[in-house]
């Protein structure tokens, strides 16, 4: 009796800016089958988007050549397939850079390219409904730069099977990353809405890599996480029937049980019974998690009902630019000069400068800032005051960061530390197009 | 009284401009109370300033745990706002100060 063949999911990156080291240590050590990079937040397309505006050539994620050269060699020992959406805004030059990375590295690498998901001229066609504005797209004053469809797991298995060693996608649902490789191996298809449920769940634990393994669930007295600064990235070994063992490589940091599981099937999850996905509606209302081993859980009960007719997208909006300043006050009476501080900075920002006084935000870092009033503000033994303001110009934005930094000798006493910056801000909305008007295509490099 | 510290733990997401938090019970014990006492008005009123719309509860048994969807809370969200924690990853520890009636 042969043992029942099993496709190893490995999660080599949860968001753009993820660590490198971990992946490769999966690819050396665990030989995953796939290895999958999620780099692609709502906010991630959109500014890629606004680069690839001032250049052609980028658009896509900065740390793909240093992911690829990481991990390359690696998965050609081993014979795992790379899945990333890296491509972000160009998946074109995303795809020209894998090659150069490949080419470099010598190993004969076959790289496709996922394109289909920039709707920019559709949306502009249909003039959609934005969910959140309640209006149609047309409406809308700020300058849209982009539109980005999330495509499904199809194309991505398309792509493997047409033979590629490294898939480069644009906006594709995470999930999807990991259900389009098992789509491939086990033949699973569009109406298996149970298996495609099961197949999102893994996708869905995986998509954000160490966030499974103790990174975000970190707490040292109520749940220690061992070695953290050397945390594992996930795998799973799943099934042909959808179950899945989730583990992480033997002799990293990190932990893997039903607490972090369960945390990170409830991440970002609004309704549990209704998971939506451009491949299934994903019910995990009935998961459970078993520890099978030491850091090795199998996951079981997720379900699925047939995909929605719409494709979710991601609207690109220029939103003017941020300008922000910081400054530091410390001891006896630190937030009343950090206050004093802010209503100067506030004042002259409006009086000097011309700014809105609605654009300008201020908050009390080390007295609640972030808890946004819900508690009450204690005094601390130090403050920093932050502030900020979103305005149409890079100019009206500089203001803001300078206004702070010339406290230092026009303000209350006391005041160190300034840091001011400005950053152009794209703002990202969301709406719905048919399905039926978005073609992915698989582009395989020669 | 008991706080939502000692018998849980809470991971926060977020959708938009709507903050989800998951109330991960560390027991069937803790879970059952806080399945009985964690009510949405009762989150909803530690949240209160900032809830906008309808607080919702998702209970998911085989955990156990509690999902909890907050509109309104990230004002905006992360395109909408300049706050520095637009994502209001740091908000999940403020339902764990919540005490229990």
């Amino acid at each position: 009796m042969t043992a029942a063949r099993t496709v190893r999911l490995g999660a080599g990156a949860g968001f753009a800016g993820d660590r490198i080291d971990p992946a490769v240590e999966l690819a050396r050590h665990a030989r995953p089958d796939y290895l999958v990079f999620e780099c692609l937040g709502e906010r991630t397309v959109a500014a890629g988007h606004a680069r690839r505006l001032a250049d052609p050539a980028a658009g896509f994620d900065p740390l793909l050549a240093a992911r690829l050269r990481g991990v390359l060699p690696h998965c050609h020992a081993a014979g795992t397939t790379v899945v990333t959406n890296s491509g972000a805004a160009n998946p074109e030059a995303a795809g020209d850079c894998a090659a150069r990375v490949a080419a470099e590295a010598g190993l004969g690498t076959r790289i496709a390219v996922v394109t289909g998901d920039d709707v920019l001229d559709l949306v502009r066609a249909l003039d959609p409904v934005v969910w959140e504005t309640g209006t149609p797209l047309s409406e809308i004053d700020d300058e849209l730069i982009s539109a980005n469809a999330y495509l499904g797991a199809e194309p991505v298995a398309d792509a493997v099977s047409a033979g590629a060693d490294v898939v480069v996608t644009g906006r594709v649902a995470d999930p999807a990353l990991y259900l389009g490789p098992l789509r491939h191996e086990f033949g699973w298809d569009v109406d298996e809405h149970e298996l495609l449920g099961k197949g999102t769940l893994v996708g869905h634990l995986l998509e954000c890599a160490g966030q499974l393994t103790g990174g975000y669930f970190a707490d040292p007295v109520t749940k220690p996480v061992p070695a953290p600064a050397r945390l594992g990235f996930p795998f799973a070994d799943v099934s042909s029937d959808g179950t899945a063992v989730l583990g992480k490589p033997d002799g990293t940091g990190g932990r893997l049980d039903r607490r972090t599981c369960g945390e990170q099937l409830l991440y970002e999850v609004d309704d549990p019974a209704a998971y939506v996905t451009p491949d299934v509606v994903a019910d995990f209302s009935g998961v459970s998690f078993t520890e099978v081993g030491p850091d090795r859980v199998a996951a079981q009960g997720a379900t699925g009902r047939p995909r929605p007719g719409g494709l979710k997208v991601t609207l690109g909006f220029r939103g003017g630019w941020l300008g922000e300043g910081q400054l530091t006050y410390a001891g006896p009476r630190c937030l009343d000069r950090a206050r004093m501080a802010a209503d100067i900075a506030r004042e002259r920002l409006v009086a000097v400068h011309g700014l809105p006084e609605e654009a300008i935000d201020v908050e009390y870092i080390g007295a609640g800032a972030a808890l946004r009033g819900l508690a009450p503000a204690v005094d601390p033994v130090e403050v920093r005051v932050r502030v900020s303001a979103r305005v149409p110009s890079a100019e009206a934005a500089e203001a803001v960061g300078w206004e702070v930094e010339s406290l230092y000798t026009n303000g209350p006493a006391g005041g160190g530390g300034a840091r001011r910056s400005v950053t152009e801000v794209v703002a990202v909305r969301s709406c719905v197009v048919p399905r039926e008007h978005v073609s992915p295509r698989v582009t395989v490099l020669p | 009284m008991a706080t939502v510290d000692e018998l849980a733990d809470v991971r926060a997401g977020d959708k938009g401009d709507t903050l989800m938090l998951a109330v991960l019970p560390r027991d069937d014990a803790a879970f059952a109370v806080l399945e009985r006492r964690l009510t949405a008005d009762v989150v909803r009123a530690h949240f209160a300033p900032l809830v906008t719309g309808d607080v919702g509860r998702h209970v998911v048994a085989g955990l156990p745990a509690l999902v909890f969807r907050l509109p309104g809370v990230l004002g905006g969200g992360v395109t909408g706002s300049t706050v520095l924690d637009g994502h209001g990853k740091t908000l999940g520890y403020h339902l764990l100060t919540l005490e229990l009636g």
